[in-house]
């Protein structure tokens, strides 16, 4: 398929992408259409507001440690940047500027 | 969920989704949000619109690296940007783009955007106070276009109060043109450029994650369940194949903090 060239689309990609997009639908309609039916409790509540930065934390920690010096430096630039500008393209030109900075020093 | 707003954060330690200290949590008419009007036009529209716009620039930014990173799995510029196009998932679709080889993983890629994607559940659910009130094409529409930056400006936005319906969907329209125009720009890039590591391309997934992880941290609540998290991914990805330490780190996690929630 990539001899195909920029514009080709293979099947079975196609599919895969819609299959992608289905799930991705549910997931963002999924939630409002059951709290519209189902009733949470707030213990359960508590549980599920701290998903989304759990999750974040799962995908980075293993990503970090397969890393080394130069990444965790550029990781403290992203946190040190993105917490005193509050600026998410500050703080990812800082990170990227960084890691590559690093990464020819080391 | 609450901790983007500071505000906020101060009074609903527990980071409960919705505030219900207003009375019984069946009785939907004594909740504080049900007082304000809520609007649905093209004015909201255009607030989210323009005040997303430059997060959807810096969003550009991860499009551009997504572009690449497709371009480099063997997907063809079509095939990312329709991609970006339907799917509008940041996380998901890079992670995605690592598993691509051939024979294509099917069930392995459609499992992982379900587990990585399963939060915005939790986020379409946090709307729900205000969304109730939209018809049901207004709200289902504009939850199409959630995005995580979006979705954190347009809780902001209607807890302040600007009864703004439309702002997920303006905010959204903003993410899309920029993640899918970044996305044609990277993957038409990406066949020119070779190794991304040379430029940092590699470490973006990492940089945006680590910017989120800020924007997400709520001081002290927080850490328990952060650690539980980091523990239980590292602890997976030597034991359980695939990307399944994702979904277990964020389980491990839900599942403490059900179980401390008295404390």
């Amino acid at each position: 398929m990539i001899s195909d060239g920029a514009l080709a689309l293979d099947p079975l990609v196609v599919g895969v992408i819609l299959a992608m997009t289905v799930v991705t639908v549910l997931t963002k309609v999924g939630g409002f259409w059951l709290l519209r039916r189902i009733e949470i409790s707030e213990r359960l509540e508590a549980g599920l507001s701290v998903l989304p930065g759990a999750i974040v934390i799962a995908i980075l920690g293993p990503e970090l440690a397969a890393g080394g010096p130069a990444e965790w430096g550029a990781a403290g630039v992203v946190v040190l940047v993105m917490w005193r500008t509050e600026n998410i393209l500050l703080a990812l030109c800082g990170g990227i500027g960084a890691v590559v900075l690093f990464r020819a020093l080391g | 969920m609450t901790k983007l707003d500071g505000s906020d954060a101060d009074r609903d330690h527990s980071g409960h989704i919705r505030e219900s200290s207003d009375g019984p949590v069946d009785d939907p008419q004594a909740t504080a949000v049900e007082r304000e009007s809520l609007t649905f036009g093209r004015e909201g529209i255009r607030a989210g619109f323009l005040t997303c716009l430059p997060v959807a620039l810096g969003v550009g930014g991860y499009g551009v690296a997504f572009g690449m990173l497709a371009r480099q799995a063997g997907l063809s510029v079509a095939e990312a940007t329709l991609m970006s196009a339907t799917v509008i998932a940041g996380a998901a679709q890079i992670v995605v783009v690592e598993l691509w080889t051939e024979p294509l993983p099917v069930a392995a890629i459609v499992l992982t955007t379900l587990a990585i994607n399963l939060r915005y559940s939790l986020m379409g659910a946090a709307l729900g106070p205000w969304f109730e009130r939209l018809s049901p094409r207004q709200s289902y529409g504009s939850l199409l276009v959630m995005a995580d930056e979006n979705w954190a400006l347009t809780m902001r936005e209607l807890k302040s109060g600007s009864g703004r319906g439309a702002f997920l969907l303006g905010s959204g329209i903003a993410i899309w043109c920029c993640w899918v125009g970044a996305t044609i720009i990277g993957a038409t890039a990406g066949g020119v450029i070779g190794d991304p590591a040379q430029y940092g391309i590699d470490f973006v997934l990492a940089a945006v994650f680590v910017a989120l992880a800020v924007e997400l941290w709520d001081g002290r609540p927080t850490l328990v369940p952060w650690l539980v998290a980091l523990v239980t991914a590292i602890a997976a990805v030597t034991f359980v194949p695939g990307r399944w330490y994702i979904l277990l780190g964020g389980l491990a996690a839900a599942t403490v903090e059900v179980i401390r929630y008295d404390q």
